[in-house]
């Protein structure tokens, strides 16, 4: 008779440097990854280096020559890092939009909005094993979206549109034809896309009960935006604190319970839906008039201090900007929402596998400039 | 939404139960003593009826004679904000007591704050620079930093 042989493999962690330079991180961004086996012990997140001091550059700078900056935050949705920039200095310096500005603003956020989504979901799934096919359906969409902006600012990804007491410049004609027409084709093809996606047996099994973020927990780390909304916080600074002229329209805040990156994924193309419906009412709103209020290109706005946020398209996006009455802001700090959703991220990759880590990762949607500032 | 309290009457409930923690109270923000911030920031984080277990933001603003901390709170349950602000006078060892403790997301808020600034947070469990590497020589966004 034989004896029962222990079988028991002898196995220690090991370190993995993953990034900065790997096709999964976003960006320059590194995890030193502490493993046993394949399954996740901890992360250890490193980054800075896209890391160009803009908040220091600001200081340096006019007021209306920091809107370029802010383009460069979240290259993925610049219009938005406008749009909360300029809402500060408006507050700092007390200065009216014109409505049709504000309407403006509102249809090239909300724009933004589906151009970010666009690319985050697209990313995620990337990220997920769904290599290519999904990845560009939602490119093309969102290539529309740059040809749209394209039209309006002669720009398709930093557009430095904005400005202090409006936009630079008026909508051509041409534009919110394009924009009606657009409304109904995106609709389609979000159902469309939904459809292929919804009932997928791969992303089902990849996707739900992975990288669970609690309510409490997301409260506790400040998450705001889409990953806070699918782990159950009702929260949209376009409700809960509405800037611009949010309070006119009517829309829904999308909301999931269980904060996986499931959740993550149908929150975002549920406010996709939302940001539709936004815009085409907006479309049919939009008044005559003029674009900016005439302030001066060089402004000093009176000594004080101002913060603004925006529900940007990853979260809540914010400038603190302090002014002493000079041409340049005194310090300007902004609320990174890329920084602050991934602080999390160490909770919730933590016993899953190397792939889990990856589609983790990808579905909190960040970009590393916003991130290192 | 349930009845929400303005920043005045926090101001008031504070210092009634921190007395002398308020050093200055503006429209919308107060300017908390130091040692009184981990205190205030519990009570204000756990108290019935404020409930601000969201921190939105940490930041530092240098006017030279002193550092200003700044901290946003929001309470998602009652639709409040409320900014806090608290000074330290020294340019050679600045410090803050660390919210760590209480707002998991003040840890790479305050580290950012260290890197840049050089403020000090104690009790803040790993300190070092987030952005800019070890053994780089001064926080740059304070006003006297030369490059």
């Amino acid at each position: 008779m034989t004896t029962t042989q222990e079988l028991t493999l002898k196995t220690e962690p090991f370190v993995l440097n993953m990034g900065p330079l790997h096709p999964s991180t976003h960006g320059v961004y590194r995890m030193r990854v502490t493993l046993d086996g394949e399954v996740v012990l901890d992360i250890e997140p490193i980054f800075g280096y896209l890391h160009r001091g803009i908040e220091k550059l600001m200081e340096e700078r006019t007021y209306t020559g920091c809107i370029p900056l802010t383009d460069r935050l979240d290259y993925a949705s610049a219009m938005s890092n406008n749009f909360s920039y300029c809402l500060a200095v408006e507050k700092l310096g007390g200065i009216k939009v014109p409505e049709r500005a504000e309407y403006i603003r509102v249809i090239t956020a909300e724009l933004q909005r589906i151009a970010n989504h666009c690319l985050a979901i697209g990313a995620m799934l990337n990220d997920a094993g769904a290599l290519g096919t999904p990845f560009f359906y939602l490119w093309r969409q969102r290539e529309k979206i740059y040809d749209l902006f394209e039209m309006l600012c002669g720009q398709r990804v930093l557009y430095n549109y904005m400005r202090i007491g409006g936009v630079s410049q008026d909508l051509p004609d041409e534009f919110l034809p394009a924009v009606k027409k657009f409304i109904p084709q995106l609709r389609h093809f979000i159902d469309e896309y939904e459809f292929f996606l919804k009932q997928n047996e791969i992303l089902i099994a990849r996707a739900k009960g992975v990288g669970i973020l609690s309510k409490e927990l997301a409260t506790n780390y400040g998450i705001s935006g889409p990953v806070a909304r699918a782990s159950g916080i009702r929260w949209d600074l376009r409700k809960n604190d509405p800037y611009s002229v949010y309070d006119r329209f009517e829309f829904d805040i999308p909301t999931r319970e269980n904060g996986d990156c499931y959740d993550r994924y149908r929150v975002r193309m549920e406010e996709m839906k939302q940001s539709l419906r936004i815009v085409e009412q907006s479309v049919k709103q939009v008044p005559g008039g003029p674009f900016r209020t005439e302030v001066n290109q060089v402004i000093r706005p009176p000594a004080g201090e101002a913060y603004a946020h925006i529900e940007g398209p990853k979260g809540e996006l914010g400038y603190y900007i302090v002014s002493d009455n000079s041409i340049a802001p005194y310090r300007s700090h902004i609320r990174s929402t890329s920084l602050i959703n991934l602080g999390a991220l160490r909770q919730m990759v933590k016993g899953w596998k190397v792939a889990d880590l990856i589609l983790i990762f990808g579905s909190i949607d960040i970009t590393m400039g916003e991130v290192d500032r | 939404m349930t009845a929400a309290l303005s920043a005045k009457e926090i101001v008031s409930q504070l210092s009634a139960r921190f007395p002398g923690a308020i050093e200055e109270a503006g429209l919308d923000s107060a300017l908390v003593k130091s040692e009184s911030l981990p205190a205030a920031a519990e009570y204000l984080k756990t108290a019935e009826g404020l409930k601000y277990e969201y921190l939105n933001y940490i930041t530092a603003v240098d006017y030279y004679d002193y550092f200003e901390v700044v901290y946003m709170l929001t309470s998602l349950e009652y639709n409040r904000s409320v900014t806090f602000k608290v000074r330290c006078y020294s340019r050679d060892n600045p410090s803050v007591p660390s919210l760590t403790g209480l707002y998991q997301g003040a840890d790479w808020q305050e580290r950012e704050v260290y890197d840049l600034m050089g403020i000090t947070f104690e009790g803040h469990p790993n300190l070092k620079r987030i952005f800019l590497w070890e053994g780089y020589n001064g926080y740059p966004l304070r006003k006297d930093w030369n490059r």
